[in-house]
């Protein structure tokens, strides 16, 4: 039986695939410069990303061995296409802010990460799971990336006014690219040491029983 | 086009607009394939020769097959398809005649496949306008921007390795805050224009 629960902290904070197994760094870096383009980036992924499972999952017994990265590679850039071109007539918007990052997702390694390690060894229902909690993973770093990224750099939260109103002045630098890497850089850094410290009080406490 | 437009052109991608550092693609060998400068090169070298084919080829096929037979949307599976099948008749062909640059090589071509800067370039050339001639050249460029990004990057990582760093930087995080140093030092190219 699929244990949901674990899958799903997996996805989100264990196995995170941005701030954990460090995959996909170029939409992480490149569209954050607000928090609703990291937004809209990450459920665009999670969509790609639970599709593929499930098709990959679906046909796992017939793919042959030797050419299975080339068909996953088409069948990933199929979902993609589709989905492209759904975003292209009912959210024009997003289509034009994301821009080359939308067909770039073919190359994302995340997809191909988890149809490799994930959905061609397990059955359909887990494997749409997994694509949803690590696409959900993802979606949430990239806001949190997004958000500090808007707010340091524009001084608004999803458009919303919170810092200017108190006389603050923008940094731009947080919107350019220099300071994509630094940002993401330090956030990483704090979530290392956040699971550094939640390991020492793990030890710790086991230390006490024994 | 003129000689000044093609310079241009050059100048622009390899400076003004890099790859890693204003556009963002490439950025998972970037960070992952720049522990020392050797290998950088390495990588550098098979990019911008994979870039330039794969830019040349995917416009020919964008123009005489997709635009002729009105089949556009299917630009980012067929370039995909192209530059993976590309990458491995490279790999062949190096493999055969010139085992030299093979070996060179070797261990990063596959690689290439997933490379998003290749799929980047091809999209982009497309999206510009670019015609066969001008999309090589770019491809070249660009390919030449991104080696000295991950070449320079590679040369000042080897010395921040023997930096004193708080151990939750170590490793990852360190390396996003000097590329977003040199990110600083390349945006001051921004404002060129030729």
């Amino acid at each position: 039986m699929i244990n949901i629960k674990k899958m799903f902290a997996n996805g989100i904070i264990n196995e995170n695939p941005t701030f954990v197994q460090l995959l996909g760094m170029c939409p992480t870096l490149a569209v954050t410069t607000s928090a609703l383009n990291g937004l809209g980036m990450g459920v665009t992924v999670i969509f790609v990303l639970t599709l593929s499972n499930f098709l990959i999952s679906l046909l796992r017994k017939f793919i042959p061995q030797q050419v299975r990265i080339a068909s996953y590679i088409v069948i990933i850039s199929g979902v993609v296409t589709a989905i492209q071109l759904l975003i292209k007539a009912y959210f024009p918007d997003l289509d034009k802010s994301l821009g080359l990052f939308i067909p770039l997702i073919v190359v994302n390694c995340i997809i191909l990460a988890r149809a490799e390690a994930f959905a061609s060894k397990n059955g359909i229902l887990p494997s749409i799971f997994d694509g949803l909690f690590m696409g959900l993973g993802f979606t949430i770093a990239l806001t949190i990336l997004g958000i500090v990224r808007e707010l340091l750099g524009a001084g608004t939260i999803f458009g919303f006014d919170i810092l200017l109103r108190f006389g603050y002045t923008p940094i731009l630098f947080f919107i350019l690219p220099a300071g994509a890497f630094i940002t993401l850089g330090v956030l990483i850094a704090a979530v290392n040491s956040i699971r550094q410290k939640a390991a020492e009080c793990k030890r710790k406490k086991e230390a006490e029983k024994s | 086009m003129s000689i000044s437009a093609i310079l241009s052109l050059i100048v622009t991608a390899i400076l003004a607009e890099n790859y890693i550092f204003s556009k963002f693609l490439g950025c998972c060998p970037f960070l992952g394939l720049s522990e020392n400068p050797s290998n950088a090169l390495g990588m550098g070298c098979a990019v911008t020769f994979v870039m330039t084919l794969s830019s040349l080829i995917t416009s020919l096929i964008n123009k005489y097959i997709l635009i002729a037979f009105d089949l556009e949307y299917l630009q980012t599976i067929a370039f995909i398809l192209v530059i993976a099948a590309l990458v491995q008749l490279i790999e062949m062909f190096l493999k055969k005649s010139v085992p030299a640059l093979y070996s060179a090589l070797g261990i990063y071509l596959p690689l290439i496949t997933t490379n998003c800067a290749i799929l980047g370039a091809a999209l982009l050339c497309v999206q510009s306008g670019y015609d066969p001639l001008t999309s090589t050249i770019y491809g070249f460029a660009s390919g030449l921007g991104f080696t000295l990004a991950i070449v320079v990057f590679a040369g000042v990582r080897e010395k921040v390795a023997f930096a004193d760093i708080p151990k939750s930087f170590a490793g990852f995080p360190i390396a996003l805050v000097t590329a977003g140093l040199l990110a600083m030092a390349f945006a001051g190219f921004s404002g060129i224009s030729v």
